[in-house]
């Protein structure tokens, strides 16, 4: 047993990162979040870093690692708040021509059991719609047929929602997806997500603490401040070692149990990161409700804390 | 990211079922929890049968009588152990997880020989003399004096907090030499024998009725120098370095037991009706997801341990702050579950859950912990 990244996981994550913070960095972010628009080029940069074809075969054009892999990229694009239907077009690369090289962005979601609306930049033209519960083939929306259905407004300037549109669609090409699966690892991929911005809101609080004076000293010299941030550091590290291992171990259980941890750590954190930094933590011009309101959907996506709970005490009976 | 255990190392776990299977069943019926005599000859006797078997001591250098045992070995040990029913380390506790270690890492030649091997078989049990009434979290503000007087060293003053104190035969007393020194610089760490004429035990009640611990009052007590381990005045660093032997295993058992008990006390809720209750569902849910991710954690803690040698402290203090929260919670949702019975004193959980108000109070409080973790690991400055 060796439950640490190897060298090359570690070297993994560090590129990631540092294509990130390259290319979609504080100003950046604060251009998306004035003009929300997805960055073809840098979807198409992602393609060609292999994010979306991650665990293709190599004989397939993709890099032929692991789910584990896929957890730590994805720990880094919400650690950076990067927006868009990212794990949508991983999952589907490979199926849909076009998404594995990021010419071609296409959303995901489940019905029934969803949230009812989806992340639907303009620049995504298709929704994957997997059937809810154990039924049912996978479907291929192209919403722009129905443009006239009216858009809700959503507060995360990054996360632009449309109701999931009716119609049956198109079957998904290829042979059946195995969609239990799909809907895993949308689950732990999110929460990879959330654990990478439950990391960052650690990062900020702490940043910030040490440098905010008042009352003559770092206010993160008084317990009062020093605990939010430990209590932080105690849900981040937790839920790391929860979605690590679901990763690796693949089971189901696990997954959601991860995401559920994930998602407190990534809402609380958020929360706690806000308050640490008082009324500049309330203003817009803070990142830190990018992060909160992002953690509120992720939180309602691929499982939420209701039904997780539900099935993981209906899992105490029996295991 | 591997999870899969080696050949050896299942090897090693298929060699330790083996043996708790035929050793188990030898073993005399566990004593009455108030009978401390008898419960140290059953922790003593058990040390002694793991001894004969080679398990004594595992996580321990081999050149102080262990097995120098991977992290990951003593994290399957430990796991086994608790999955087999087998009796707890007990009485055993501070010789095996601190006293030991400390004069395996600091003790001389002699020391080692005189103090080590009774430990590993269970011969001797050691108890711990640090923490005083006015120096609970702030250790270093120890007081009990020990006075050079030729070979030997005076000591008067008290602990307390001290479990075991009742059955041990030695103390790891923690004492100040020099009273003007800088706090830490002025404590040496001794080893007390508990039948010293000056040494007065006298147990302490705890809320759940028992006597787990005492005080122990010491009134001229002479301490032979030579039961210093490490120089005089250096007794921090000494007390310290115990804390590298830190390998993320300290609650692996109880994580594993815990997880058996979430799963009885949920049917139990569906065999009395309180299934019914969604709240309760929901919550015995979210504690199953809570004690997966702590077994999880800690592999994560033994990986570290494996890859540096060492788990940080605060590695440590992530871990304990969680655990110890979780274990409040899974006993008072069986208090739920159990309705009126939550005030039965005969029963399991709620004896676990009165013992389980400790956990956020003993080595480390909570409020030191995240002390700890702000200023150690998050780099926080240090402050009031």
């Amino acid at each position: 047993m060796d439950f640490q990244l190897t060298e090359e996981q570690g070297e993994l994550c560090e590129g990631m990162r540092t294509l990130l913070a390259g290319r979609f960095g504080p100003e950046r972010l604060r251009a998306a979040v004035a003009a929300p628009a997805l960055d073809r080029a840098l979807w198409r940069e992602l393609g060609a870093a292999g994010l979306f074809a991650l665990r293709l075969p190599e004989a397939d054009g993709g890099v032929g690692l692991g789910l584990p892999e896929a957890v730590l990229l994805f720990e880094e694009t919400g650690r950076a708040l990067l927006p868009g239907p990212l794990i949508a077009c991983h999952l589907l690369a490979g199926r849909l021509d076009g998404v594995a090289t990021g010419e071609r962005i296409v959303g995901l979601t489940e019905v029934p059991g969803g949230p009812g609306v989806w992340e639907h930049p303009d620049e995504c033209a298709e929704l994957v719609v997997l059937p809810g519960g154990d039924g049912g083939p996978v479907r291929v929306l192209r919403p722009d047929a129905a443009a006239d259905v009216p858009r809700p407004s959503s507060v995360d300037p990054l996360t632009p929602l449309a109701p999931v549109p009716a119609g049956a669609g198109e079957a998904l090409p290829g042979p059946a997806p195995e969609v239990r699966r799909m809907r895993r690892e949308a689950a732990l991929l999110t929460a990879a997500q959330q654990l990478g911005s439950a990391v960052r809101t650690v990062e900020k609080a702490v940043a910030y603490a040490r440098v905010r004076e008042q009352f003559g000293a770092p206010i993160g010299a008084f317990q009062a401040v020093k605990h939010l941030c430990a209590g932080m550091l105690v849900r981040a590290e937790t839920a790391r070692a929860a979605v690590y291992a679901a990763a690796v171990t693949e089971s189901e259980d696990e997954a959601y149990a991860a995401k559920l941890l994930a998602d407190d750590a990534a809402v609380r954190n958020a929360r706690d990161c806000l308050q640490v930094h008082g009324g500049m933590g309330f203003t817009w011009e803070a990142e830190i409700h990018l992060h909160l309101k992002r953690a509120w959907w992720r939180a309602e996506c691929w499982g939420s804390a209701r039904e997780t709970e539900e099935r993981l005490a209906v899992g105490l009976l029996t295991g | 990211m591997d999870l899969t255990y080696t050949d050896e190392e299942e090897e090693f776990r298929a060699g330790l079922r083996r043996w708790l299977a035929t050793a188990l069943p030898a073993l005399p019926p566990p004593p009455d929890p108030h009978d401390w005599p008898g419960r140290r000859a059953y922790d003593t006797a058990w040390q002694r049968m793991l001894y004969d078997a080679g398990y004594a001591g595992l996580h321990w250098p081999a050149d102080a009588g262990g097995r120098g045992a991977t992290p990951t070995q003593h994290l399957i040990f430990l796991e086994e152990t608790e999955l087999a029913g087998a009796p707890y380390v007990g009485a055993n506790f501070v010789g095996l997880l601190h006293a030991g270690p400390t004069l395996a890492a600091e003790g001389t030649p002699e020391q080692r020989a005189r103090w080590l091997p009774p430990i590993l078989r269970g011969d001797e049990i050691w108890c711990q003399g640090f923490s005083e009434p006015d120096a609970g979290s702030d250790l270093a503000a120890l007081r009990t004096r020990a006075v050079r007087d030729g070979d030997d060293y005076v000591v008067t003053g008290s602990k307390i907090w001290t479990s075991h104190a009742e059955v041990a035969d030695w103390c790891e007393l923690l004492v100040r030499t020099d009273p003007d020194a800088p706090r830490h610089r002025g404590i040496t760490w001794l080893a007390m024998p508990m039948d010293a004429p000056g040494v007065t035990v006298r147990p302490l009640r705890t809320l759940a009725g028992s006597t787990e611990f005492a005080e122990v009052f010491l009134d001229g007590v002479r301490i032979p120098a030579a039961h210093r381990v490490g120089a005089e005045n250096d007794g921090w660093r000494v007390t310290m370095v115990t804390l590298s032997f830190e390998r993320g295993t300290a609650f692996v058992g109880e994580v594993v037991a815990c997880r058996r008990v979430l799963g009885a006390v949920a049917r139990t809720a569906r065999d009395n009706g309180r299934w019914d209750d969604a709240v309760l569902r929901r919550r015995l849910g979210r504690l199953a997801a809570e004690f997966t991710a702590l077994w999880r954690l800690t592999q994560w803690n033994v990986g570290a341990a494996q890859r540096g040698g060492g788990v940080p402290g605060t590695g440590a203090s992530v871990f304990k702050l969680r655990y110890s929260h979780a274990r409040q919670e899974l006993y008072d949702a069986a208090a739920e579950v159990l309705g009126a019975g939550a005030l039965d004193a005969d029963h399991a959980w709620v004896a676990a859950r009165l013992s389980s108000l400790s956990y956020t109070i003993a080595a480390g409080t909570s409020q030191i912990q995240r002390n700890i973790v702000a200023e150690r690991i998050l780099g926080l400055p240090k402050g009031r």
